[in-house]
């Protein structure tokens, strides 16, 4: 039984692997990419380290096994925030069919920081390190 | 039902094997093509994704389990180069753009 449902969670894990590659060669930009890779990517990773903390049956392989899937979906949305910040910061194109874009115009000259927002909510807690 | 289990397993494991085989053809299409720099950085963080899923699928069909460090550390140096990557991209457009790198700050 416990086989029965490790070949499961193995499927559905290389199914979802299988679908972010999908995703990441189809999807038209990089932000629709990079959602297809950070999300159905780390659940594939994810449910096959699962399915290997099932079907081993040892309590040392079983806490490896969950603290890397832990590790992957803590670290994950740091990746992906960063890579769309830098990639949106280098002018990777969006779609053609995009219809808002949230943050047009907001970059401003800086680059660092957006720009309309006061300085005093963004640094608030930071000392002034600007010059 | 006694037989069936492993067979089911083994199935799935050629199956899993199948599909991550295609995932890192596609990934590897995806980091020889893509326009834009950050796309390559996107594709080696899936392919450090598919080589643990690879590793676990390797590790429940050998019985193995030692291979799972190996996927954890993988997974820590994916995530490093990731943001090393981000912050190289990152730096790239600033001097693109003629802006001055924040290089006493660090805390970009």
């Amino acid at each position: 039984m416990i086989e029965f449902f490790g070949g499961i969670l193995v499927l559905i894990g290389a199914a979802f692997s299988l679908i972010a590659a999908i995703g990441l060669v189809r999807l038209p930009d990089i932000y629709l990419r990079m959602h297809a890779a950070t999300k159905a990517g780390t659940l594939g990773a994810g449910l096959v380290l699962i399915a290997l903390a099932l079907e081993s049956q040892q309590i040392e392989v079983a806490a490896r096994a969950v603290s890397g899937v832990l590790f992957l979906l803590f670290t994950a949305p740091i990746a992906a925030h960063l890579l769309g910040r830098a990639g949106y910061l280098s002018g990777a194109p969006l779609w053609s069919q995009t219809r808002f874009d949230d943050l047009a115009g907001k970059y401003g000259s800086d680059g660092r920081r957006l720009a309309g927002m006061p300085r005093e909510t963004l640094m608030k807690d930071a000392p002034d390190r600007s010059d | 039902m006694a037989e069936f289990g492993p067979r089911f397993l083994e199935w799935s494991i050629q199956i899993a094997y199948l599909a991550i085989a295609i995932s890192f053809a596609l990934t590897v299409f995806r980091l020889l093509r893509g326009p834009t720099l950050a796309d390559r950085v996107v594709s080696l963080d899936m392919l450090a994704l598919l080589g643990i899923g690879f590793i676990g699928v390797f590790s429940v069909a050998t019985q193995q389990y030692a291979f799972l460090d190996v996927a954890i550390a993988l997974a820590l140096v994916g995530f490093l180069a990731t943001v090393a990557f981000a912050r190289y991209v990152y730096r790239g457009a600033l001097i693109k753009r003629r802006i001055p790198a924040p290089s006493e700050e660090g805390a970009d």
